[in-house]
């Protein structure tokens, strides 16, 4: 390689093409990158650390700020981990309730997720649009939760409160809006774009056998032809309970990755509809005692869901004390944000580095953590 | 391969908002209304606060710190300080709120505050918000967010029907289980410790259960309470009283969680455990008369200092009021015993049958000994000296409580009254309901107090479970007139209706209605007014200061003769958590004034 020739370009932490915190350091030559290596750590705040500092409560507080964009699933899993541990059962009520939020959650996500692939590539209308459609969400989630993007709302033996059949209502509303007015302008803004095809069709291909050997999961891997979804493969919270499709795709590019996430909206607003129309009656929540005496017994646990960029999972292990021994996040764009960039950016051109890194979905914090 | 629809005119989409009304909203002359649950910034009812740090405690970054403030109320159970909460490290995770003992801290609806001063971002909420405008309340706990544990492991105890038969100890006490579960109530705000009398290490020593590790609950008890096993069943438990999770739910049961520890632990083990196996001599003697809890107490922290102690004692048991007022159901005598033998096995020496100004007089005592602590009690009952009072079958409370614990025969008959509305009242006539129980398989006493029920001074649980017993009530009535046969025998109590036992400067002053008669038919009453102590040992060779009727002392204990020392109920109380603090208190000035050989301050 002979470095001569090539230039070498700092990419982030503070590019609007990155997202987050994060940065990309890569050698080009002409306009295509020749290496690349990942730059992270702007955003370490060493959340596994701090947690085995911190009694089992003061932990809810803090996992939902692994994943600014969908903190509910990291909730979700510390609270699955803390139960599965302590062999709690939780309210069959609360199970629904968590699906809702987690549902909401990946609409949120994706919306804004198809709106930050749309600002990588200057379609900046759109990417204002998916964040005022985020912004609906949120004013639900404050409803229910009382916080619009920290939600501090599942936690260890259920949700903290119940949701009013008024809010459900309007959560259905809202998905009629969505699924009626707003996806088809989405469709026609983006997805009929006939420039917007061009960029992403065929561009930051990953195929099959890439994401496997790198352990890629979600709509990264589904766009690759291979159905895995976790809430098909072990079904937690109500997943059992409802009738849903798992899209997928062929090609492995950003193209057919961003329209899986355009399905899976719809796929999320059919689940929250039967969740909704068969939610159960009951408590939503078990009293664990007093929270700041919570402990659970000597054991260990894996526990994954389906995040809206794939398979997000907590390791926690319990010596029988207040607080957890270690606590290990396995963040779903590990994979791809720390290996996948040295390995698969190398070839790209510079202006398709922006596509990869919002298509494939990256999230710093879940390495930076 | 793809078939995706594409237009160059789709986009064209986005122009049909150039018709729309804007979906954004114009702050500042419009503001978006916040969502009802919404965690905005908090308030604090000041006055429903009552500092117990919990939300500190909880708060997972920190951002609460508790101050004290001047112009909050700080009755007992209640601390001055309140929480400072630092907007620069909170996160609004509302857990504070869920916690909250007592309910005051709230959200308020606000999405923001804004302010050149960075200091005013660490702020003391109360009862305004922080915009110091008209704010609705925002997020609130509800019974799913709750985050307290607020009901009490029911304790098992013998049902009335039972318990009226025999002398049984009726509460069973916690089962491992069953104590871990109620110790992990505590949240360790230690507001009972500043009630406690004996000011004991309560947070400490309920941990030590949560915890699995009793050696550590029973050393920590004995740090200020030589008598667990008994103040773990009869304490008046101000503790519980003033518990934070009493605010919202029930308190703590922090007495039968001390009673857990302690019966868990083996006597053999003491030792051992509270690292008294040896302990170092100090070449000094003092006397302490009265083998009570008071006497007891100085004892043992006198011998823990290493001074030779001997306690003279007139019964032939030690325990004074322990043993020979508390009834068995309630204390029974082999816990009493456990406590009395540790402090035994420490080497403190007993002289038994040995009534100080009988047998042995002050001036022999103070010959032999360097110092010496009175704590003789209460022993003499007091009398209404009411017409009547002079028969036969009038007894006083405290001689048949005496003699029921010496096993001796006591005068029973079919149809009891009782005079009296305290715990003593309450102990005899549960005690006289089981011998009538067996004797004539049923229940016939009948208590009479000038106070009415929700003043009277006894335990409300005490009268609850005499009521189930058999026993019945009427409060509100002062006694008038034993009124005896002309063969001599009782036939029945008069009383008239007292309309207020305190006057308005809340002295004892009882009034009473002449018009309101009622007569109780009985033969035999007993009087359980309050007791008197008897301080005439203290002979006229001494000139030793009163205040009002008790001994005058100072903080130590220390009258104002500089040897001796006096403490238990004849200064403080009546109760036994006060005669533990009092020989406590002692010790420490007994130890000053034998190392300074002055007067302690």
């Amino acid at each position: 390689m002979d470095k001569s020739k090539m230039t070498e370009m700092f990419f982030g932490p503070n590019h609007p093409g990155v997202p987050g915190n994060y940065g990309i350091n890569y050698f080009y030559e002409g306009d295509t990158v020749v290496s690349a290596e990942p730059n992270p750590g702007h955003l370490h705040r060493g959340f596994e650390k701090l947690m085995e500092e911190r009694e089992w409560i003061k932990n809810t507080p803090l996992v939902c700020r692994i994943c600014v964009m969908e903190p509910d699933i990291n909730e979700m899993v510390y609270a699955m981990g803390f139960e599965a541990i302590g062999k709690i059962d939780i309210p069959k009520r609360a199970t629904y309730i968590r699906s809702i939020i987690l549902e909401l959650a990946r609409i949120q996500a994706h919306i804004f997720s198809i709106g930050g692939n749309c600002g990588a590539i200057g379609l900046y209308t759109a990417m204002q649009w998916g964040v005022l459609t985020r912004d609906y969400i949120l004013d639900l989630f404050e409803e229910i939760t009382g916080g619009r993007v920290y939600h501090i709302y599942i936690r260890p033996g259920g949700v903290r409160h119940d949701i009013e059949d008024v809010t459900l209502q309007k959560i259905l509303d809202l998905l009629n809006d969505l699924e009626n007015n707003r996806m088809p302008e989405f469709q026609k803004l983006i997805f009929e774009n006939p420039i917007a095809q061009k960029r992403w069709k065929n561009t930051a291909i990953l195929n099959q056998e890439d994401a496997l050997s790198l352990g890629v999961t979600g709509p990264a891997l589904r766009a690759t032809g291979l159905v895995h979804d976790v809430r098909k493969l072990i079904p937690y919270a109500a997943y059992e309970q409802v009738d849903f499709k798992v899209p997928s795709g062929q090609d492995g590019d950003a193209w057919t990755r961003l329209k899986l996430k355009k399905d899976e909206i719809f796929q999320s607003i059919n689940i929250i509809r039967q969740l909704i129309n068969n939610i159960p009656d009951g408590p939503v929540s078990l009293n664990l005692g007093n929270a700041l005496k919570y402990k659970i017994p000597n054991g260990e646990a894996y526990v994954k869901i389906e995040s809206s960029r794939g398979e997000y999972g907590y390791y926690i292990v319990s010596d029988g004390g207040l607080k957890p021994y270690r606590v290990h996040v396995r963040g779903t764009s590990t994979p791809l944000g720390l290996y996948g960039v040295e390995s698969l950016l190398p070839g790209c051109r510079i202006e398709d580095v922006p596509i990869w890194a919002h298509s494939l979905g990256i999230c710093p914090p879940e390495f930076d953590r | 391969m793809s078939k995706d629809k594409s237009s160059i005119f789709s986009p064209a989409v986005s122009f049909k908002n150039l018709f729309k009304k804007p979906e954004t909203i114009k702050v500042p002359e419009e503001n978006k209304k916040t969502a009802k649950r919404y965690r905005g910034f908090h308030i604090n009812d000041l006055d429903k606060c009552i500092g117990c740090g919990t939300c500190s405690e909880i708060c997972d970054n920190k951002a609460i710190e508790m101050v004290e403030l001047e112009n909050v109320k700080t009755e007992l159970g209640q601390r001055n300080e309140r929480p400072k909460i630092d907007y620069g490290r909170c996160c609004w995770c509302g857990l504070c709120v869920d916690i909250c003992t007592t309910g005051s801290l709230q959200f308020t609806q606000d999405y923001t505050y804004i302010n050149h001063d960075a200091e005013s971002f660490s702020y003391i909420p109360d009862n305004k918000n922080i915009n110091k405008v008209e704010s609705e309340i925002g997020y609130e706990r509800d019974q799913y967010s709750e985050l307290l544990d607020l009901y009490r492991v029911e304790m098992q105890e013998l049902n009335a029907e039972s318990r009226v038969k025999s002398f049984m100890e009726i509460v069973k006490g916690f089962s491992k289980k069953q104590a871990e579960k109620e110790a992990s109530r505590c949240v360790e705000c230690d507001i009972c410790t500043e009630a406690c009398p004996a000011s004991m290490n309560i947070p400490e020593y309920i941990r030590g259960i949560y915890d699995e590790n009793l050696e550590e609950s029973l050393q920590q008890i004995y740090e200020d309470n030589p008598l667990p096993e008994v103040c773990g069943r009869i304490c008046t438990h101000n503790c519980e009283s003033i518990c934070s999770i009493g605010h919202r739910g029930e308190a703590v049961s922090i007495r039968w969680l001390k009673r857990y520890a302690v019966d868990n632990v083996d006597l053999a083990e003491y030792n051992k455990i509270l690292g008294t196996e040896k302990i170092h001599q100090v070449d000094k003697k003092v006397a302490i008369i009265g083998a009570g809890p008071a006497g007891l107490s100085a004892a043992h922290y006198l011998k823990l200092m290493g001074y030779q102690i001997t306690i003279f004692e007139a019964e032939s048991k030690a325990g004074g009021m322990m043993r020979y007022g508390i009834p068995e159901y309630r204390l029974p005598y082999e816990k009493l015993d456990k406590d009395i033998n540790y402090i035994k096995n420490l080497g403190v020496e007993f002289k038994f049958n040995t009534r100080i100004g009988e047998n042995i007089s002050l001036s022999d005592i103070k010959k032999d000994y360097d110092a010496v602590f009175a704590a003789t009690g209460l022993h003499n009952g007091r009398s209404t000296r009411i017409p009547g009072t002079e028969n036969n079958n009038v007894y006083q409370a405290i001689y048949l409580l005496k003699q029921i614990t010496k096993g001796k025969k006591i005068p029973l008959t079919k149809k009891i009254v009782i005079i009296g509305g305290g715990n003593v009242a309450m102990d005899i006539a549960r005690s006289l309901a089981r011998l009538q129980k067996k004797k004539y398989g049923q229940v016939n006493v009948l208590v009479t107090s000038l106070e009415t029920e929700d003043i009277m001074p006894a335990d409300q649980e005490e009268i609850e479970e005499a009521r189930a017993e058999g026993v019945d009530f009427e409060p509100g009535r002062g006694p008038k007139e034993i009124i005896v046969s002309e063969n001599g025998s009782i036939s029945q109590v008069c009383t008239n209706c007292c309309v207020s036992v305190f006057d308005e400067d809340m002295n004892f002053n009882p009034t009473f209605d002449d018009q309101d008669i009622q007569n109780y038919d009985c033969d035999m009453v007993v009087e359980a007014i309050g007791q008197a102590g008897d301080n005439s040992y203290i002979d006229d060779n001494y000139d030793i200061e009163y205040e009002g009727p008790r001994i005058k002392v100072n903080d130590k204990q220390q009258t104002s003769l500089s040897w001796l020392f006096a403490g238990g109920d004849i200064v403080r109380g009546p109760d036994v958590i006060n005669g533990i603090k009092t020989g406590h208190n002692a010790a420490q000035g007994i130890d000053y004034f034998l190392k300074n050989n002055q007067k302690s301050s």
